[in-house]
């Protein structure tokens, strides 16, 4: 029977749940998913991937230094071995710098990003927004292997309760490129498209010194990452990594919340599959209100504090 | 250096979408057209590593006839060629299909070095670069922000969800760039008067065919209308109220 080759990330023997929820997308066609963990403790990671349904994990390891290229070539190789019809990877950084060395070393196209994969009378059919979700295309492939990455935060990581065998193979040390170094982000903070909760602010807060009010308030939901829109990063005033829309990162967290953004055309495209949106902004006609499950008018500065205190109070009960 | 950045003619951001009648494209009328926005990005990072260690640079794009304006624009601000793979209508190609036909070109003219954005702003894929690197048989370093070369050595910083990681490599690579990693200079009234006149080679190219088969295009649902909960503090308790009993998310 065929089988879906499923790329998975770990950090320090933990898979990343984008990965999980890639397993998980995989094991929703009904076809049988075989996990390829590559990465530092990648045979520890390996250990409970069975529980999200995976039938069989392959552990990469003995890698001296992370070389993209090289993983790329081990997991082609093993989705040949297996003579994959499929191969899916979550659309984070790492996804998508292997995902598509992977695809070309199948001779497979790729569709990125995917919102769904679907099997429809044998053949799977991705579903991945265009223009940043402007439009939803439909598509299928006619490649040898059917290669996509998964959008974070869309699909659940659900745990079947299975047990899969896992077998190590030798990472080749052949790599072109290398990681020589990494840097972690300082004191942990979540990135807009791994979190479940986005608090963004716009040009409504007036100032880059005005900013900590979005962390606060970030912080007052517990496990909520910061993000701007195109405007204040173009500004300055945040960093790149934190921007939302077209030309930025496209989102879909539980809940997103805007605070004094107008809710450009391309601010919206980067945010609108979230679950819950809710605007603050001063202007009642502003168009981000025309999204929002909830909206409250009024100043940021009046507003935030305000709301920072009652969510902080409301989940402590 | 022989130097190569890849570009992509897409729609502005402000284009709206809208369902062509057979179901399975975007009806393109009334939209306006733009380089990708990283684009700008790779085109200034090549302009950046002429100036550094000499060579030329030739603006590679597939699209239609019309993108010789974006290619022109790209020349005056100093790229030194331009060649447009035409393809009158790029809508059905994929990722590979794009790989494999910058692949062929980007063989025939020696580069050293092939700078892409890191994403194209209309289908989203961030895939080309990487593919197009693995059938070259290069190197290629994601996501760029921040970048060196030096004796033939690339050194690269990417940037990933939960950091920064540096990447080295040695060229020939490709390199996909990204917000950061420069701020793209605008032309010199000099460099468009310059390259008005200047020739954009037209070429076929390679035609891979393509994999991908669009089964359907549609809008995305629309949301369900929402409401304003309040206005100033009163908002703050009416919101709270709702995430907590309505949305259950608190």
């Amino acid at each position: 029977m065929s089988t879906i080759l499923v790329f998975v990330e770990e950090s320090n023997g933990v898979a990343r749940r984008a990965s999980l929820e890639c397993i998980s997308a995989a094991r929703a066609t009904g076809m049988p998913v075989v996990a390829v963990v590559a990465g530092a403790s990648a045979a520890q990671a390996a250990a409970n991937l069975g529980q999200y349904g995976a039938t069989k994990v392959v552990a990469l390891t003995g890698a001296a230094q992370w070389s993209a290229d090289a993983v790329a070539r081990d997991v082609a190789a093993v989705a040949k071995e297996l003579g994959a019809t499929g191969f899916l990877a979550a659309a984070t950084a790492t996804g998508k710098d292997i995902a598509p060395r992977v695809a070309a070393l199948l001779d497979s196209t790729l569709f990125s990003d995917c919102t769904a994969i679907a099997a429809d009378g044998g053949a799977l059919v991705a579903t991945r927004p265009w223009l940043a979700g402007k439009a939803v295309a439909k598509l299928r492939s006619t490649a040898p292997v059917f290669c996509a990455t998964t959008r974070p935060n869309v699909f659940p990581a659900s745990e079947s309760g299975g047990s899969a065998e896992v077998v190590t193979r030798a990472a080749s040390n052949d790599g072109k490129a290398h990681v020589t170094s990494s840097a972690e982000k300082t004191g942990g903070k979540l990135d807009v498209k791994e979190a479940s909760i986005v608090v963004s602010g716009g040009r409504g807060l007036r100032g880059p010194e005005n900013f900590h009010l979005i962390e606060e308030l970030a912080a007052a939901f517990g496990s909520a990452a910061t993000g701007a829109s195109r405007a204040v990063v173009d500004a300055g005033w945040r960093p790149h990594g934190e921007q939302v829309g077209q030309t930025g990162k496209t989102v879909s967290p539980q809940l997103y919340v805007a605070v004094g953004i107008s809710g450009a055309i391309q601010h919206l495209a980067g945010m609108r599959t979230s679950k819950i949106i809710v605007a603050i902004n001063k202007d009642a006609d502003a168009p981000i209100f025309k999204i929002a499950d909830y909206g409250v008018v009024g100043d940021a500065f009046e507003i935030l504090p305000a709301l920072t205190k009652a969510i902080a109070a409301a989940r402590k009960h | 250096m022989k130097i190569v950045a890849c570009i992509k003619r897409v729609p502005t951001t402000e284009a709206q979408a809208k369902v062509s009648g057979d179901g399975k494209s975007l009806d393109s009328a009334g939209w306006q057209y733009m380089a990708s926005f990283y684009d700008e990005i790779a085109v200034e990072a090549a302009i950046q590593a002429k100036e550094k260690h000499g060579g030329d640079i030739t603006v590679l794009t597939i699209g239609p006839a019309e993108a010789s304006k974006e290619v022109r624009e790209f020349l005056a601000r100093g790229a030194d060629n331009g060649v447009i793979l035409k393809d009158a209508d790029p809508s059905n190609r994929d990722p590979r299909w794009t790989a494999k036909a910058l692949a062929a070109k980007v063989g025939t003219l020696g580069a050293d070095v092939v700078f892409t954005g890191r994403v194209a702003t209309d289908r989203d894929n961030a895939a080309v670069g990487p593919m197009l690197a693995t059938y070259l048989g290069w190197p290629c370093v994601t996501d760029v922000v921040a970048l060196e070369i030096a004796d033939g050595m690339v050194t690269a910083k990417r940037e990933t969800e939960h950091g920064v990681e540096t990447v080295e490599c040695a060229l020939p690579a490709v390199i996909t760039c990204n917000k950061g990693l420069n701020e793209p200079r605008r032309a010199s009234l000099k460099g468009i008067m310059a390259v008005k006149t200047k020739t954009i080679a037209e070429e076929a190219p390679t035609d891979a065919g393509a994999q991908a088969v669009i089964v359907s295009v549609e809008l995305p649902p629309t949301r369900k209308a929402g409401r304003i909960v309040g206005e100033g503090l009163a908002g703050v308790t009416a919101l709270v109220d709702a995430l907590k009993n309505e949305a259950k998310i608190l």
